[in-house]
């Protein structure tokens, strides 16, 4: 009996197409977020894709999971780029935005995102990877620690400077 | 961070019959494994059964099977069962408990106590058997290194 048959046996797993995102990808992008954390941001979206989606993309990437069964829909997305020196820290791969449809969940587009990048990482000479979860958020941290990430050797602090003057929510 | 003895034994235990989840293990052979009592490994056999986390298998070559999810099982859910992560009754009530510096100190000791149960609640223990597994490639690893430079 094979004793990973427990934790890592994969359901039927629809054909998948990971590569990078297009400008006609967007729309798709910024609905899913929408969906997902219940705030639409077209804008940051947009400049997300214009940043990490055509410019010095040797060390950024923006990568999107779509299905050739469900016409070529895109089912999810990760984001990330090569950051050096920031706090000291030798240069590494950040992982900053990962989605993946609600409704195409448990069928690995967020391993399969998540492979792909770290692959894009290591091609491009990179041997860390890094992310930032929100603690009360066990979805995500379960699954960020599920591909085998731990603590690193930083940790993130924050202090309130109080209402921002705007009267807006800070980013 | 100190696990209480009983959490430590029912990851053990867990963590062995979640790697063979056809294979029912007897607590005399885990009890082995580990160098511990099979008293107390039973007592804590009894509580992850009521749990639900495993099954006894009575009979000839009788013992335990997981009957968990290992995808979904948290170690925070195994830990409490054995023990609390609220603070003691009488660090809230005794001497000094209600100085701005108690509540001070609390503010940091909170924000250990939360950082700990948010990586106990996003490990499972599918999780758990690949880092196990990763030390028992390093350790191989390790092994053949000393080997090729002995």
């Amino acid at each position: 009996m094979d004793a990973r048959k427990n934790r890592d046996e994969k359901p039927t797993e629809a054909p998948l197409l990971v590569r990078r995102a297009r400008a006609d990808d967007i729309e798709r992008v910024i609905a899913l977020d929408a969906r997902i954390t219940g705030l639409a941001k077209a804008d940051y979206w947009r400049d997300v894709f214009e940043r990490y989606g055509q410019r010095r993309l040797e060390e950024r990437f923006f990568l999107v999971a779509e299905s050739e069964q469900l016409g070529a829909a895109v089912l999810g997305f990760v984001v990330g780029e090569i950051r050096a020196w920031e706090f000291g820290s030798a240069p590494c791969g950040w992982v900053f935005a990962l989605s993946v449809d609600p409704d195409a969940r448990l069928q690995h587009i967020g391993e399969r995102l998540f492979e792909a990048i770290s692959e894009e990482f290591h091609r491009a000479g990179i041997g860390n990877l890094r992310t930032m979860v929100a603690r009360d958020n066990p979805l995500h941290m379960s699954f960020f620690r599920s591909e085998g990430m731990m603590a690193g050797p930083y940790i993130q602090l924050e202090k309130s400077i109080g209402t921002p003057v705007t009267g807006k929510p800070g980013p | 961070m100190k696990l209480q003895i009983a959490s430590r034994l029912a990851i053990y235990a867990l963590l062995d019959l979640a790697a063979h989840p056809d294979t029912q293990v007897s607590v005399a052979e885990i009890s082995e494994k580990y160098g511990i009592s099979t008293h107390h490994l039973a007592k804590v056999m009894h509580t992850l059964g009521r749990a639900n986390l495993v099954r006894a298998v009575r009979g000839a070559g009788g013992g335990y099977r997981f009957s968990g999810n290992a995808k979904r099982t948290t170690l925070l859910e195994i830990v409490q069962l054995f023990e609390s992560f609220a603070r003691e009754e009488d660090e809230q009530s005794g001497p000094g408990s209600d100085t701005e510096t108690d509540r001070a100190l609390r503010q940091v000791l909170d924000e250990i106590d939360d950082i700990a149960r948010a990586t106990l609640g996003s490990i499972t223990i599918a999780t758990m058997l690949n880092l196990v597994d990763a030390h028992r490639i390093g350790e191989k690893a390790e092994i053949g290194a000393t080997a090729s430079h002995a």
